[in-house]
């Protein structure tokens, strides 16, 4: 029973080449197709001024693919917080003129997204693709607990315990959409829960 | 709600000539009170009483915000303008009385930047002198590039150099200096932002260099006041009043429609705060939009028109007035 | 003589209540007998006497029990008052806003003196008289949203105005209709109202927003809002959702005039001359259905109201669950007869 989608709902759309003196790629998973993809509509040479960072899925796949592109910068790490030192660094010594690329996962694109608006780039210069899996990152109104991987409607908080509303109400600064207690009112209904962000 | 702004009666405190082509108007409040707050960036529109005529100019504000005694706008003389600038220049004495708007911020310092970087060229300099010092009293992070004609037309160099020394940069065309404009935008940090006010040349090319270099669309803030150009007299009906008009070769269609005593909303009299947008019922002719306002896609549909700036050419005008 | 503040509690033993005189300055919402959303601003000018317009900003008899109610709130959750970095000096033209507003409308209560950017305040009732340096923010002993919305009844938000947009970056919410500032912080106009139903649709957001991208400096503008609450809570943000959720099933017909409250928010929309921001105070005000129904013109109205409200609505302000009770209650005070236009008693 997920809501109809609302207005602070994150849009994705298709990662295209920007103007820009360097090109900065955070990407997980199937998101480096969507790297692939643009890079066949990039102008000749348009990787020689790009950084890739990437965290690959289990399977490890992908990695070749991003490494032909020849980048003057790849990284690969096992998560995305072994993954953020290198990124905020990036970011602390950047100049107007990098242009940043978030493909993959609603939490990659969301956490990626809360370290760049922190250094000073707005949201809508940001852009985004979303491929893979559809989990989403809860923040629990009540505890203010972070729970990841979320694929169920409602969904139990990983620290108070509540049943939650997975609402498509989303901070980009806390890069979570929001849960609110489901049977606040009486806890004795409990709704069934159904598989649904996948 | 009601038309424009608030007014403040004003009394002229005093008249400066600055150099040859500007002077500077001091206003003070009639009552004695301080005059309101206002922000870096903010204007006022000045109403001149010129014989029948009314005119409203709007100009910048140029003295500190954190001084409220007095406002302070530097007017440069257009000789072939309609007549605003002369008449400050000509007329305009201490003592006189006159009646300026409450000030409005079309051209906001975005407070978030963690570095301003602002680009001024010739009379364009008077916004930033009070960006300036608003962000001085603050620890704000600042420079300024201003690019004059020659030194004696550079308005307000000396001073900017004296209370902000390297902060101020200055490029005289008749020495042939330029500013180095793609490694000026290619080494600022991340985070920064950029304001430019000056001619609509200057504009122009600093826009599309820090597009190309990367900037996104947020971070590029410009003044564009266009002044209202002159042109052929027109014929306007105006369906809402049931008035017909006609408009001056000298004067505004929004000016036009004001003496016709009909009072549409507006702030800013320059074709950018969108308030005196006006619906076309009918047209027999071609549109002259001079406004920043208005999409190239509305231009071409003619069915809105911004009366503060544009204009009319043909048999026939209808609008919703 | 100025204003007896009454000692109350909106929370445990809910002690609020409304004097005679607060019940006939209640500013009641519906000025017909239906409800629906519309962009009903207009300019906030000073309206009549003994009327919660009688200042800009109003300081009632509720006065020192909210501040102490906020009190308790932000000891429990501070992150219901947040600023971004950016947004000190609007909080700087928010506190002279309501400084100098407090002291115009209730010198008996408040005064200020300014020589230069030295200032001087006093505030009777809370016992608060602090001198500091205008724009200078080691003087105080909080932010200058923080300090002076701690002493100023209503919640606050402060928005920042950008690429033609309104952004929610700094606040002081505490009495909230259910939403959250820590998780809608950050966001911009449509953003943060996303979640009201029918509204979007209807067109509402974008003319309202161009209409306060443009309010102008001394030209405030208002507008009502309403809700129901469960017992005299101001506190019922999502936060504690789960605290005070269950409120809503302890309806009954015996219990209708003393637990539910009509919520009225008065919202205002001031120009900050600094900072060239927007701030949007949003002062609340509760009446119980036993004090509402003194005036039958204002019970007739209510339980039209209710009664014929659009289900999506009324599941929004969270009324469905005692929907049904509270207009079995309602109608048996009204006969039908015909209410006067406009919102005043009659």
């Amino acid at each position: 029973m997920a809501a109809k989608s609302i207005i602070s709902r994150p849009v994705y759309g298709t990662l295209s080449p920007q103007p820009g003196k360097h090109h900065l790629f955070v990407t997980d998973a199937e998101g480096a197709l969507a790297i692939t993809d643009l890079a066949a509509k990039a102008p000749y040479g348009f990787f020689a001024d790009a950084h890739i960072i990437f965290i690959p899925g289990q399977d490890g796949r992908h990695v070749a693919a991003l490494e032909a592109l020849k980048p003057a910068q790849f990284y690969q790490g096992p998560s995305f917080a072994s993954a953020l030192p290198r990124l905020k660094q990036t970011l602390a010594n950047a100049h107007m003129g990098l242009r940043l690329y978030l493909a993959g996962t609603e939490g990659l694109i969301g956490q990626a997204m809360q370290a760049a608006l922190e250094a000073g780039i707005d949201h809508t210069a940001i852009q985004t693709e979303h491929r893979g899996s559809l989990a989403r990152r809860i923040q629990c109104v009540h505890c203010k607990g972070i729970t990841e991987n979320v694929t169920t409607q409602p969904a139990t908080c990983s620290h108070c315990g509540l049943l939650l509303l997975v609402r498509d109400h989303y901070s980009r600064r806390l890069a979570a959409f929001q849960g609110v207690c489901i049977n606040a009112e009486d806890r004795s209904e409990i709704p069934p829960t159904e598989e649904i962000f996948r | 709600m009601s038309t424009g702004t608030t007014k403040l009666d004003v009394v002229v405190s005093d008249v400066v000539p600055v150099n040859e082509l500007v002077t500077r108007f001091h206003f003070r409040r009639r009552d004695g009170q301080l005059l309101p707050t206002f922000s870096g960036g903010a204007h006022v529109v000045v109403e001149m009483r010129d014989g029948e005529r009314t005119r409203l100019n709007p100009y910048s504000l140029m003295g500190s915000p954190l001084d409220t005694r007095e406002y302070t706008i530097s007017v440069r003389r257009d000789d072939a303008g309609r007549g605003g600038s002369l008449f400050m220049h000509r007329h305009v004495r201490p003592g006189m009385e006159m009646v300026i708007s409450y000030p409005v911020n079309l051209f906001s310092l975005d407070l978030r930047a963690s570095k301003h970087l602002m680009l001024a060229g010739g009379i364009g300099i008077t916004p930033f002198m009070a960006q300036t010092a608003q962000l001085a009293a603050d620890g704000g992070n600042f420079e300024l590039h201003y690019t004059c004609r020659t030194a004696s037309l550079g308005t307000y160099a000396d001073v900017l150099r004296e209370r902000y020394d390297r902060r101020v940069r200055l490029y005289h065309d008749d020495r042939d200096e330029r500013i180095e404009l793609d490694r000026l935008l290619s080494s600022q940090p991340l985070g920064t932002h950029l304001y430019v006010c000056g001619p609509s040349g200057m504009i122009g090319w600093v826009c599309d260099r820090a597009a190309a270099l990367g900037w996104p669309a947020e971070t590029v803030h410009f003044e564009h006041f266009a002044a209202p150009q002159p042109g052929a007299p027109f014929d306007v009906m105006l369906a809402v009043s049931g008035k017909t008009i006609r408009v001056g070769e000298q004067q505004s269609l929004l000016e036009a429609i004001e003496a016709a005593g009909v009072d549409p909303p507006y702030l800013c009299r320059g074709g950018v705060c969108g308030q005196c947008e006006t619906n076309v019922i009918a047209h027999d002719g071609k549109f002259i939009h001079n406004d920043h306002w208005l999409s190239e896609e509305e231009h071409r549909s003619c069915k809105k028109i911004m009366p503060c700036v544009s204009r009319f050419e043909g048999r026939s005008l209808v609008l919703e007035r | 003589m100025g204003i007896t503040f009454r000692k109350e509690t909106f929370r445990d033993d809910f002690t609020f209540k409304n004097s005679p005189e607060h019940i006939r300055r209640f500013p009641f919402p519906f000025h017909e007998d239906s409800y629906m959303y519309a962009v009903n601003i207009e300019p906030h000018v000073l309206g009549p006497k003994g009327s919660v317009l009688e200042n800009l900003i109003d300081v009632d008899e509720h006065y020192v029990a909210e501040m102490q109610d906020r009190a308790l709130v932000l000891a429990e959750d501070p992150l219901r008052c947040q600023s971004l970095p950016h947004m000190t000096l609007a909080g700087w033209d928010l506190l002279e806003l309501l400084m100098e507003q407090q002291a115009l409308g209730y010198p008996e209560h408040f005064s200020l003196t300014r020589d230069g950017d030295r200032w001087r305040w006093i505030n009777r009732p809370l016992g608060i008289d602090d001198s500091f340096t205008f724009g200078d923010v080691s003087t105080l002993p909080y932010g200058p949203m923080e300090y002076i919305t701690r002493q100023s009844q209503g919640d606050f938000c402060i928005l920042d105005q950008r690429d033609g947009n309104l952004w929610m970056d700094a606040g002081m919410v505490t009495t909230q209709a259910d939403w959250s500032l820590d998780f809608d912080i950050g966001m911009n106009f449509f953003e943060w109202h996303a979640p009201v139903p029918l509204a979007h649709e209807k067109g509402i957001f974008v003319r309202a927003l161009k209409f306060l991208t443009n309010i102008q400096q001394g030209k405030p503008a208002r507008r009502l809002n309403w809700t129901m609450t469960i017992n005299p809570r101001l506190d019922t943000s999502p936060e504690n959702y789960h605290k005070w959720g269950p409120d809503r099933t302890t309806v009954t017909p015996e219990n209708v005039g003393d637990k539910v409250h009509l919520r009225v928010e008065l919202q205002s929309f001031w120009r900050l001359p600094r900072s060239n921001g927007i701030v949007f105070p949003i002062r609340c005000y509760l009446i119980k259905m036993d004090e509402l129904v003194t005036q039958p013109k204002w019970a007739r109205r209510l339980h039209r109201v209710i009664r014929d409200l659009p289900e999506e609505l009324a599941n929004y302000k969270g009324l469905t669950r005692y929907r049904a009770t509270l207009v079995e209650w309602l109608s048996k005070l009204d006969d039908g007869s015909p209410t006067s236009p406009g919102f005043g008693p009659d």
